[in-house]
């Protein structure tokens, strides 16, 4: 009996001790990376949409006016100041959601489930559709100068849909009942029968098409990243736990 | 018993971390996506419209 239970002790002790430092780091690791890489899709891919968005908003262009407007005009070029704190704040972003990925994979991995870059895809994929698909259906990403309800109404309902997407992503992953399957379902459904905040009269000035194209940009970008941080949190999860072993 | 309490004990603080962790990066995501102060809002301003967060 006594030599049983010291085992359990000497097992459990440096583990724990370990836990929070293994956290920390992957997720830093998978965090950075995978921010880095989105920041530098998003500056290809959205920042040229949104800055085309912005002579709209500005008035520099105007959409329907006495002469057709070109589709391609000549758009501002990189900017340091203001390109740098995006590709910061996009690192600072991704890290924030490694945080709670990698927290969540120790968890699962505490219940059995095996996590590594693999299986980190699909937890990527979950991520994308909790934080990004799920409050983006009702609230679609906005190009600057669109019409829209209170921005603190719209973080209410953003936050809750959220949270109610990631717990039932969950729930289609690890439960195992009918029931808890259909809990899911409402879960994912409810805020959008509910419905979002929305502004009571249209104002934008940008044209459909840049809007479009931006949402389906952004929900692109944001898909790639967010697989590539669930690959990445998987991974360093993984070799994290492989080293601490050692 | 005693090896249950121990059990219990180590689940509690292989949990506190996880809990540590996502609350961390809820707030690292709060203030990164959420917070209205200006100088924040400025910085962040591009990246809370990519990323899907509501902005204005």
């Amino acid at each position: 009996m006594t030599p049983h239970m010291t085992c359990v002790t000497q097992l459990a002790s440096p583990a724990t001790k370990h836990v929070f430092s293994r956290i920390l780091t992957s997720a830093l690791f998978a965090g950075a990376a995978a921010g880095l890489i989105a920041a530098l899709l998003q500056l290809v891919f959205v920042q040229p949409v949104l800055l085309h968005a912005e002579l709209y908003e500005s008035g520099e262009l105007v959409h329907f006016g006495a002469e057709a407007v070109s589709a391609h005009p000549d758009l501002p070029g990189i900017d340091l100041m203001r390109d740098g704190l995006s590709i910061i704040f996009t690192m600072l972003t991704y890290t924030g959601y490694a945080l709670v990925l990698v927290a969540l994979m120790a968890m699962a991995e505490g219940q059995g489930h095996t996590i590594n870059g693999r299986t980190g895809l699909l937890w990527g994929m979950a991520g994308f559709i909790a934080f990004h698909f799920a409050p983006g259906l009702t609230l679609a990403p906005e190009v600057p100068g669109v019409a829209a309800a209170d921005v603190g109404a719209r973080q209410i309902w953003w936050t809750g849909t959220v949270a109610s997407a990631a717990v039932a992503m969950w729930l289609i992953a690890f439960a195992r009942s009918w029931m808890l399957w259909g809990v899911a379902a409402v879960l994912l459904l409810a805020p959008h029968v509910i419905g979002a905040p929305e502004p009571a009269v249209f104002t934008g000035p940008v044209p459909t098409e840049i809007g479009a194209l931006f949402a389906a940009r952004a929900f692109g970008v944001g898909m790639a990243a967010w697989v590539l941080v669930g690959c990445f949190a998987g991974y360093f999860w993984n070799t994290e736990g492989a080293r601490a072993e050692a | 018993m005693t090896t249950k309490t121990l059990k219990a004990s180590a689940a509690g603080i292989g949990f506190a971390p996880a809990l540590f962790a996502v609350v961390l990066g809820l707030g690292i995501v709060t203030l990164t996506g959420h917070v209205q102060a200006s100088a924040l809002h400025d910085a962040a301003h591009d990246v809370r419209h990519a990323t899907g967060f509501p902005c204005h």
